[in-house]
């Protein structure tokens, strides 16, 4: 069952990079072989939760070891307006008596506590790696328990072993096809109802983007996973256009859903202005190809001019303070790149980024915007990040929390640009609130004073303190 | 105190919110502390990841941590080849001078045979002869983050220390359990050294996970205790063993090399200092130094200052089961009542615990048995259950990963056990002077919002306006 999956995944033809292989290739599946000793990032369990755990409303159960929860929950800036319980941490603790016996009665036991105590629309259940060896059936379990309990109680098939974060993303959007898109009818339908595919509302960046579709008149009938509520997802097959935001995630639902309910879907980016600009366009332009009111256009039209005025403007200020400003991104490669032209309007210089995830055709367009000198990295080590800052080749650092102390240790400037952060950077105003961000770092008075010599080894020539 | 209840089992099936962390965790903090070392988590990638996460919002430190990444074919067939290639291709980046391998749940649910991989990397890659290789047993699914903090530094003992046959005069080993903090190692080591005493830490966080600024980018941990220091551990006088968990390694230490262990349950707390430095005057023949005496002097004085607001006082704790026996045995010595001490894993040490109810679970057992209390003390993850019942929480043990700092917090020795004795104390001191705010207030709104946010650590604590 998880192989066919994992090769229909394999071969998913929505995805931009598969599309480039041969038939041959495609067979082999989408993640490196990872190298033992040398690898770094998530499993496929990590990757599934991540994709489904912003489902707010719904209790997200753990069956597995210790380690797979333990050590992980409550380490996810997504953030939800209503319901709390995806914060709390659910895991059946497996024991080695479990491992013996089998751990399929304590995981019916488990649901069935955390129905009757917590009362959610549904409860997802995540296979890890020891319950898949010893051959638990979950989805036996799952459908048990969602026959005696009455609620949706749905397998997440994902165990870390199978692969990469990346493919527990696509392992998530395909447990969402087959076991709760289409499940739920919604009250009313508008001929502006939208689902968006991958964004998990980090840091409430959802709510940049959601009034401004408010104010054209679009309605997200269904936000797979920020801030979802598990009817919502439910009902996504309702929607009359899907924008598939991280295409390397979730393109899949997006491809499928057209598929099975003929939703049209185009893939789309909240970061950066064009990129965001862009995005309303489309979605207006193919709402109205599918019968909503040619209004929106204007109204659209009318945002954009308004927002992308102000955003300019807003950024104006920046500009002074970031002249001459070098910009090191690392950040697997997706996000960054939309972020670019912003940060280029505002004054920054980029004098670098990693493309380990991105497509040949990102880095193409990278080449033509940027020349060919611009530095692109496929693969470059901790060491070569920390001489590069240390020899002063960039002036801020921005990447994920990983690599932070690559920065933080070189005593370069660093800004977080993946999940844990606080800071929303989507929408027009997200752009205005990183550059806020960025300008508050470079600017900190600590950088003189952390990078001054030790009193006991100042060369005589060291500038006292106001010099 | 009323009759103390005891359940060593929670009887849920669902652990929801969980304080246990997994063994390979505990393992991995203990290599941590070894000079130069490169742990490595015989499992699939995301074992590593998390692991590496939670470390990281801990100490806010790098961490050098590697996985043997365990696919689905290696799982089945057995993961040798990945052992194999990473450990080598560890050595030829990085050079470490010690990798310390622990097991997680994947490889144990396989049955991989440790010793037999051992014995076949060294039988197939003669020339690593000289590369320090620790293999511990630490699955996922029993036992917890001391019990892997406990077989990583047994492991390490068994491989690298060497038995000597003379002593060197003044050279005490301490076998530091995982309840102490880098802070507080580093405390141990300067009441050690001012009776002239030379200590070998293992393992030492105080110098790799204390903050350091590199010259140059290391990919394996900086400082701590050296390979070489910790195969000259056999010529000590003697062993300081601090905590229940490391009675293992104890054992092993002594059995290796004659050298004789002395216990040590706790080192917070009035009683439990005074031992301490008994014993190292003893060691050393020499006086107490002034700075001691006077450190003592006032610890009485805080005690005696800080007594009021601690007696009686109903406070639950949640923390691993040394530290939990650390804090409980100290605010009992307070005049507290512990109302509830849980532990994440089942232990010898629960035995001991003077609390009312003692018992194995997770922060949703404390949210429960702390509604009526004055405080929790737990780690970072207690927040949201503190703030739901409207309980204030001081933050202890790990994670914490919302205040900085977390690391060099120090609760040993008579300077550390007055600072945990004021910093507890002075959330009940500010609580009062709070709750008579509200007293003048007559049902206006909350007197100061902001206070209240500190002491339950979300801001939202349950305690709203009235």
């Amino acid at each position: 069952m998880l192989q066919e999956k994992l090769q229909d995944v394999f071969n998913e033809p929505g995805c931009s990079t598969n599309q480039a292989k041969s038939e041959k290739e495609r067979k082999k599946g989408c993640s490196k072989a990872l190298k033992p000793g040398a690898a770094a990032g998530g499993c496929a369990y990590d990757g599934a939760m991540i994709a489904l755990q912003p489902i707010a409303d719904a209790a997200h159960l753990v069956h597995g070891p210790i380690a797979c929860l333990g050590n992980s929950w409550d380490n996810r800036g997504t953030k939800s307006s209503g319901s709390q319980l995806y914060r709390t941490g659910f895991t059946t603790d497996m024991s080695e008596l479990d491992i013996i016996h089998g751990g399929e009665k304590k995981l019916y036991k488990a649901i069935k506590e955390i129905v009757q105590q917590y009362d959610p629309p549904a409860v997802f259940v995540y296979q890890t790696c020891v319950p898949a060896m010893i051959g638990d059936d979950i989805e036996a379990v799952c459908k048990f328990a969602a026959k005696k309990l009455g609620k949706p109680v749905i397998p997440v098939m994902a165990p870390g072993f199978v692969g990469s974060k990346n493919l527990g993303n696509k392992l998530a959007g395909e447990t969402l096809l087959d076991h709760v898109i289409g499940t739920v009818e919604p009250e009313v339908t508008t001929p502006t109802d939208i689902c968006i595919v991958g964004e998990y509302n980090l840091a409430g960046e959802l709510w940049l983007v959601k009034p401004l579709l408010d104010e054209i008149g679009i309605r997200i009938l269904s936000c797979i996973s920020g801030d979802g509520r598990y009817n919502e997802v439910a009902q996504a097959h309702r929607a009359r256009l899907t924008m598939v935001v991280c295409s390397q995630a979730l393109v899949n639902v997006g491809r499928k859903m057209q598929e099975r309910w003929g939703i049209p879907y185009f893939e789309g980016s909240f970061y950066g202005v064009s990129d965001m600009s862009d995005t309303l366009r489309t979605m207006a332009r193919m709402l109205v190809e599918r019968g909503a009111d040619k209004a929106i256009i204007d109204r659209t039209e009318g945002v954009i001019a308004r927002e992308e005025s102000r955003v300019w403007r807003r950024l104006e200020p920046y500009k002074p303070r970031f002249d001459g400003k070098r910009v090191l991104l690392f950040t697997g490669g997706v996000k960054s790149w939309s972020m670019v032209t912003a940060l280029e309007g505002a004054g920054l210089t980029i004098v670098g980024t990693s493309t380990k995830k991105s497509t040949k055709e990102d880095k193409e367009r990278i080449k033509k915007m940027k020349g060919e000198e611009f530095h692109q990295w496929d693969d470059l080590k901790p060491r070569d990040i920390y001489r590069m800052l240390r020899d002063s080749e960039a002036d801020i650092m921005m990447s994920g929390g990983r690599s932070q102390f690559i920065a933080l240790k070189a005593k370069v400037p660093w800004l977080d640009l993946n999940q844990e952060r606080h800071t929303p950077y989507a929408g027009y105003d997200g752009i205005v609130n990183l550059c806020e961000e960025i300008d508050k770092t470079l600017s900190n008075p600590i950088w003189r004073q952390v990078r001054l010599a030790a009193p006991w080894d100042a060369r005589p020539d060291a500038k006292p303190v106001g010099a | 105190m009323g009759n103390i209840q005891r359940f060593p089992h929670s009887a849920k099936a669902a652990s929801t919110n969980p304080l246990k962390m997994s063994q390979p965790l505990g393992a991995a903090l203990a290599f941590l502390g070894v000079d130069r070392c490169m742990p490595l988590f015989h499992g699939s990638q995301g074992c590593t990841a998390f692991g590496l996460v939670l470390l990281v919002r801990h100490f806010r430190e790098a961490i050098p941590l590697q996985t043997t990444a365990m696919d689905q074919v290696s799982t089945i067939l057995g993961g040798y080849e990945n052992l194999e290639q990473a450990v080598r291709t560890i050595h030829e980046r990085n050079a470490p001078a010690l990798i310390g391998v622990a097991t997680t749940g994947v490889t144990e649910t396989k049955g991989e045979d440790m010793a037999g991989q051992y014995s076949l990397f060294r039988q197939r890659n003669p020339a690593l002869a000289g590369l320090k290789l620790v293999f511990a047993n630490t699955p996922d699914f029993s036992g917890g983050f001391e019990d892997g903090f406990s077989a990583a530094v047994t492991g390490i003992v068994e491989e690298v220390v060497q038995p000597s046959d003379k002593t060197v005069k003044g050279q005490i080993n301490v076998l530091a359990g995982c309840h102490l903090s880098p802070g507080d190692v580093e405390e141990l080591r300067d009441i050690i050294e001012s009776f002239g005493l030379s200590p070998i830490f293992l393992p030492d966080l105080s110098l790799s996970m204390s903050g350091r600024q590199p010259d140059d980018f290391t990919a394996t941990s900086l400082g701590g205790v050296t390979v070489e220091q910790i195969a000259a551990m056999g010529a000590s006088e003697a062993t300081l063993v601090i905590g229940e968990h490391m009675r293992v390694a104890a054992a092993a230490l002594e059995l290796k090399t004659d050298v004789r262990s002395l216990f040590f349950d706790r080192l917070t707390g009035l009683e439990a200092s005074d031992r301490l430095v008994r014993t190292l005057s003893e060691l050393s023949g020499r006086p107490v130094p002034a700075k001691l005496r006077r450190q003592r002097e006032t610890l009485v004085d805080g005690m005696l200052d800080g007594h009021f607001f601690y007696s009686r006082k109903r406070i639950a704790v949640a923390l691993e089961p040394d530290l939990l026996y650390a804090v409980t045995s100290f605010l009992a010595d307070m005049g507290a009542e512990v109302i509830a001490a849980v532990s994440p894993t089942q232990t010898a040490v629960l035995e001991k615990l003077k609390a009312a109810t003692v018992m194995v679970g997770d922060h949703s057992d404390v949210e429960t048995l702390a509604r009526d209390a004055d405080l929790i003390v737990s780690n970072s993850h207690g927040r949201q259950g503190a703030a739901r019942i409207g309980v204030p929480l001081h933050r202890m043990g790990l994670p914490m990963f919302d205040r900085l700092g977390a690391g060099l917090k120090v609760h040993v020795g008579y300077r550390g056990t007055r600072e945990l004795l004021f910093e507890i104390g002075n959330l009940f001191l500010s609580r009062e002077m709070d709750h008579d705010e509200h007293g003048h207030a007559h049902g206006h709104r909350h007197g100061d919002g902001h206070e209240h946010g500190q002491h339950c650590g979300s801001g939202s604590c349950g305690c709203s306006a009235g």
